[in-house]
Parts: structure tokens; C-alpha cells; sequence
């Protein structure tokens, strides 16, 4: 098949936006092809012009403040780029609006790991990285990029951090040797009725009653008893909170006593004082977080960014900041103390003693079960 | 020659983005975020034969109802005093109509939760008093959800109805006293009727704004106290079913809009216009 000129400028253009060219080659070809073809592309003026800021959008409250204070700050300082920042409450929503933003308007998103990172794939939203930009991957633990790499041998996001949404739990109402004999039981215990919370979210659910009936959330093979459990959290819960500025202000505010949690956040109220128990129940849920650069992002920027992020002396300050563990492999990397005391720390770095969702099991299933969520969390 | 330019605003700003809505209700749903443009009539056949959106709309008629006549009859009386008092600056307690709109309203929802939480000021104050031992359960049912609308909601039922009441001539009201009405028969007969247009306008107006609303159910309700704009955001926001989700926005924009149509046959639009002018 004979290509045309605007078609082969149009793949120039592409392979540009994902990363394959680095900027200068890029300008290069294109304007040797423009000069002999004699026309100029649109896309030119934007390509010529010096990025002067990267979009960044993430989950906010304390997790963005650290990202903000020990990452981008310091970024922007040594390379005078601004880092714009923006943030969602659930990452369905950010997904929503760049599906109808134009490519480029959003670029670096702190996303949740392999689950969505299929979205954004399926999607057609994803970049391709070049990781000989990132020098600082190679102190990134190797068991947190080798689910990225299934799905794509070609990297658009580069694990940042992880967590574990564990049990919280108000200590003045319920006391640690209770919370860890009942452990992911206290969701259901009707004592707590009316002061129970949970993540609006369906794999949350999912997981939870899935270790309450006592079957593998990788290979869930009674759904009705899932679903069952699913309802009996949801008649003895206040509210399931869906941001973890809601998750803090419904704990602080005594108005939940006992909720799954994410570490980070608990760690977090805990620093301010509040009574505030966290406890890791045998199969806690365990996930991590990535920096994902979208289609049509500055490439070389994104990849400076996110390199300088990865920086040990950076990503060690934002972990304890965030309160969430970094990437980083602790075997190569000495971490603080303050780190290695931090809910979900592996220390071991291969990551065997947190339980992570299987990507591909969870994305056959997401659709159907979201809905069945939604529906049962409305009543039904 | 003049109505071109508008027609033109209405065609790209009104029409177009709902038909392609509509448009869109025929593609298929593949997976979350994923859809194709192969036409299947799947997303109107569930919305007919599932009873979960039926029994959502039905509520959501119910709750905008509610809270519209609470609107009603909580709105007339601020509505009356400001029309009939006698104090030289009335132009200040418009203002005050107005002051809530300058604070945003996520953060006006927000506030409920201080005031009916569980260490809000309401069961703070009456613990200490001693008056209760527990605290009142007061957030996340559908009485907060109603709360929170009416608090959205007050200021334009007050604006149309004392539009309305400024448009009466007063010389009818007296003359109704100069013929023997007590002035509560002035205002049954007289003030009441001629200000029925403007608390009709209020209405209308409470009720599709309730009707559509969902940040106040996602605020100060629980799961079960949603409302059908809460499924459109959890089906387009949540599942990432476009289709699905502008179905059941465009049975929303339908059903809302054949209230405002009855309403516009037998009362027409120009009332809320004023209503909404000041």
C-alpha cells in the first residue's frame, strides 16, 4: 500500500506522541518533510514551542500534598516546568473526562495500579514510554512493573507506591485484641450497626466478602454468597465513603467507628492524633499505585518528571509524606525507619506477603459486578 | 433576521449536544470505557423491562415533589414579609436571598454534616443539655438529603413568589378591606390567587432542580437515598457505560421536560423568567 505524504507525517506524528522520537528527530524529519513536500503540519507550533508545564491529576488531600511539596516543587524549581495539578475523588471520573478531553489535555495521572491500568489500555488512552529515560526504574521493584508488562511489554506507567486497604477502627469504642480476633469480621458485626463504614467501590466489597465467606478473591466461585455478604455490610453500614478526604473526616468525626481504610489515610489521622487502630486482616487487599503518562503527553518531559520523582532522596520524602510505601526495592534502596514502620511495608521487596487482585480475573469480571454493586448499594 | 443568531445558540448549545446524547443511546457498551458505534436498541430494552430504573424514577419524582412543596410552604411566608413590610432598605433582605449563591454549593451541602453529624452542633448541644443520651441519627437518610435541597432550593421559591407578589396592585387589596374582608379574607381572596403564578413558577422550579439533583443525595444520604441523577453518574462515571448512562440521562431530560411542558400549557414560561430575573 502506498502511503500518502499526510499519512506518513500523520505515523511521524504518532510514534512522536508516543515516545518513540525524541523531540529533536521528530522536528527534524517533519521539517524535512514539510520542506520537500512544501507544507507545514498543525501540530508544528505546538511541538516548536518549549513545554512550560505538565498536567498532573491525582487523589489529592494529604497524599497529593506530599507529591506536591517533595516532588513537584523541587521539580519545578530545577527545571523551571510547572507541574499543573488537578484531582478526582474516584479514577473512573478522571477517566471519563479524558476520554472526552483532546489528547494531551491531561498527561501524568496517579492511577491505581493494573486494574485500571486495563481501562485506560482497552481505552486506546495509553502512551508508550521510553524507559531509557527513567534511569531511576531500575531501583523500582521488579514484582510491582512485572504486571504492567503482561499487559503491555511496552510500559506507559511506572509503579509509584502501594498500600493495603486494611481494617480502621475508633480505639475508644473497639480495643486491639478485639479488632484483631474479629479482624475483617468487625465490618459485619451487627454490634457496630449504624457505625460501620466501607470504600464505595466494588472491588473493595468484592474482596472483603470474599474473605468473609472464606474464598479466594483471585478465584471467587460462590457469587451469591458474595453478594449476600455485600448486603449484610451494606444494612449495618452509615455510609460508604468515596474519597479519602471523606474516609479521614467520617473517622475523625467519630461518626463511624469501624470501616475498611486505606492505610495511607489512617496513618495519616494517626499522625494528627485522632484514636485511630488499623489492622491488616489475613488477605487484606493489597494494591499499588503507578504514574501513568496518557496518549499525546510531552514525552520527554512526563519521563523527566516521573525519573526525578523515582529519585530515592525524592520518592523516600514523598513516601513518608503520603505515609504510603514507595517503589522503591528496599534491597537496593536503604529506606528510612519511618518507611519500614509504615502499614504494608514489604520488606522482603518481592511483595509475596501482600495479596494483590489478579488484573486479568478482576477485568473479565469488573463490568457485571460494578453493576451488581451499584445496584446493591442503592438497595437493591 | 434577529432570531437567526438565536436559533443558532439553541441549535449548538441545546439541540445538538441532545441529540447526540440521544445518538448515543443506540451504541453498544463493550466494556467500562469502551463502546462502539454498531446500533442496538439493548440500552432502551433495559430501561423498559428493569424495574431498578422505574423504581428509581418514581422516587425521584416523589422526593422533587416533596421537597418542592416543602419549598412551597416554607418559602411563601419570607416571600410575603419581604413583599409587605414597611422597612425603608427591602433591597437588603434580597440581598440576604441572594448572599448563600456567593459561597459554593458543595460546601453549603458540606456544612449539614457539621450541623446534623453525630459531633454536630445540634446533638452536641442538646448531649450537653442533657436532653439526649445518645446521638440522633439525623445524616445520611432521606429527611438530610431533603434538608440539604430545601436549603439549595428556598431562595428561588422566595425569589418567584415575591415577583409575583410585586406585580399585584395593591388598590385591590384595599379596596377588598374597604369593602368589609378582614385581611385575612384579603389575602385568602385576593393576595393568594394573584400570587399563585409565582409560587406556580417556584414549583416547577424546585421540583426539576430536586429532581435532577445528585450531589446533595451523594453528600447527605446513604446508598439507598440516591436519586435517578446518582444512577446516571454511577453508570457513566462508575461503570464508563456511555450509552447506558445517556439513556437513562434523556429518560431524565423527558420526563422532567413533559412537566415543564404541562406546566407551560396552562401557565406559560414568563413567570419563571421573572422569577428568575429578580
Amino acid at each position: 500500500m502506498k502511503l500518502t505524504t499526510t499519512k506518513r507525517l500523520e505515523r511521524l506524528h504518532d510514534r512522536y506522541a508516543n515516545g518513540d522520537l525524541s523531540r529533536r528527530t521528530f522536528l527534524t524529519l517533519t521539517a524535512a518533510a514539510a520542506a520537500s513536500a512544501g507544507l507545514s503540519m498543525p501540530w508544528m507550533g505546538r511541538a516548536l514551542a518549549a513545554v512550560q508545564e505538565v498536567r498532573f491529576d491525582g487523589w489529592g488531600g494529604t497524599v497529593q500534598d506530599a507529591i506536591d511539596k517533595f516532588a513537584f516543587q523541587p521539580y519545578t524549581t530545577k527545571t523551571k516546568i510547572k507541574v499543573v495539578q488537578g484531582t478526582f475523588g474516584d479514577e473512573d471520573e478522571i477517566i471519563t473526562k479524558i476520554k472526552t478531553a483532546k489528547p494531551g489535555d491531561y498527561q501524568v495521572i496517579h492511577s491505581s495500579g493494573v486494574n485500571y491500568y486495563i481501562k485506560y489500555v482497552n481505552a486506546g488512552l495509553t502512551s508508550e514510554i521510553n524507559e531509557a529515560n527513567i534511569p531511576n526504574m531500575a531501583n523500582v521493584l521488579q514484582p510491582m512493573i512485572e504486571p504492567f508488562r503482561k499487559l503491555t511489554p511496552k510500559l506507559s506507567a511506572v509503579p509509584y507506591d502501594y498500600g493495603t486497604t486494611g481494617i480502621a477502627y475508633n480505639t475508644k469504642v473497639i480495643s486491639p485484641e478485639e479488632a484483631k480476633e474479629k479482624g475483617a469480621g468487625l465490618l459485619l458485626d451487627k454490634k457496630y450497626a449504624g457505625k460501620v463504614g466501607g470504600y464505595s467501590d466494588m472491588t473493595t466489597r468484592v474482596w472483603y466478602a470474599a474473605l468473609a465467606t472464606g474464598q479466594d478473591p483471585n478465584n471467587l466461585k460462590d457469587m451469591d454468597a458474595i453478594w449476600a455478604k455485600v448486603r449484610e455490610t451494606r444494612d449495618l453500614a452509615k455510609k460508604f465513603w468515596s474519597s479519602g478526604a471523606e474516609l479521614m473526616d467520617l473517622l475523625s468525626k467519630g461518626e463511624i467507628v469501624v470501616t475498611d481504610a486505606w492505610s495511607g489515610r489512617v496513618a495519616a489521622l494517626q499522625d494528627q492524633g485522632h484514636p485511630i487502630g488499623y489492622l491488616d486482616p489475613a488477605g487484606s487487599y493489597a494494591w499499588m499505585e503507578d504514574m501513568l503518562i496518557l496518549k499525546g503527553s510531552p514525552m520527554a518531559e512526563c519521563e523527566e518528571l516521573i525519573n526525578f520523582m523515582l529519585d530515592p532522596a525524592t520518592s523516600i520524602a514523598v513516601a513518608e509524606g503520603q505515609s504510603y510505601p514507595p517503589s522503591l526495592d528496599p534491597n537496593k534502596v536503604k529506606l528510612t525507619e519511618k518507611i519500614e514502620k509504615l502499614p504494608a511495608f514489604d520488606k522482603t521487596g518481592t511483595m509475596k506477603s501482600l495479596t494483590f487482585a489478579d488484573p486479568t480475573y478482576w477485568a473479565t469480571n469488573e463490568d457485571a459486578w460494578t453493576k451488581q454493586w451499584n445496584r446493591i448499594s442503592k438497595g437493591a | 433576521m434577529l432570531v437567526a443568531p438565536v436559533l443558532l445558540l439553541l441549535i449548538f448549545f441545546l439541540v445538538l449536544p441532545i441529540a447526540v446524547m440521544a445518538g448515543y443511546t443506540f451504541f453498544t457498551f463493550v466494556t467500562a470505557g469502551v463502546e462502539t458505534s454498531a446500533l442496538t436498541t439493548a440500552n432502551w430494552h433495559e430501561f423498559l423491562t428493569d424495574s431498578y430504573y422505574s423504581g428509581f424514577l418514581v422516587k425521584t419524582l416523589r422526593v422533587g415533589a416533596i421537597t418542592a412543596l416543602l419549598c412551597g410552604v416554607l418559602g411563601y411566608f419570607p416571600a410575603y414579609f419581604i413583599w409587605a413590610t414597611t422597612f425603608k432598605h427591602k433591597w437588603l433582605l434580597l440581598l440576604l436571598l441572594i448572599v448563600p449563591f456567593w459561597i459554593s454549593f458543595t460546601i453549603r451541602t458540606f456544612s449539614w454534616i457539621n450541623i446534623l453529624g453525630e459531633q454536630g452542633v445540634i446533638n452536641v448541644a442538646l448531649l450537653k443539655m442533657g436532653i439526649i443520651h445518645e446521638p440522633l441519627q439525623m445524616l445520611y437518610n432521606e429527611g438530610a438529603v431533603i434538608l440539604g435541597m430545601l436549603h439549595f432550593l428556598l431562595p428561588y421559591m422566595i425569589l418567584n413568589v415575591y415577583v409575583s407578589l410585586e406585580s399585584i396592585d395593591r388598590t385591590l387589596i384595599s379596596a377588598a378591606r374597604s369593602m368589609g374582608c378582614t385581611s385575612a379574607q384579603a389575602f385568602r381572596e385576593v393576595t393568594l390567587p394573584l400570587s399563585l403564578p409565582g409560587l406556580a413558577a417556584g414549583l416547577l422550579l424546585c421540583f426539576v432542580l430536586a429532581a435532577g439533583s445528585y450531589v446533595t443525595p451523594q453528600l447527605l444520604g446513604s446508598g439507598r437515598d440516591a436519586l435517578f441523577g446518582n444512577l446516571i453518574y454511577d453508570t457513566i462515571m462508575g461503570e464508563l457505560n456511555w450509552p447506558m448512562g445517556a439513556t437513562l440521562s434523556i429518560v431524565l431530560f423527558v420526563v422532567l421536560g413533559f412537566f415543564a411542558a404541562v406546566y407551560t400549557r396552562y401557565m406559560g414560561m414568563s413567570q419563571i423568567v421573572k422569577g428568575l430575573g429578580g
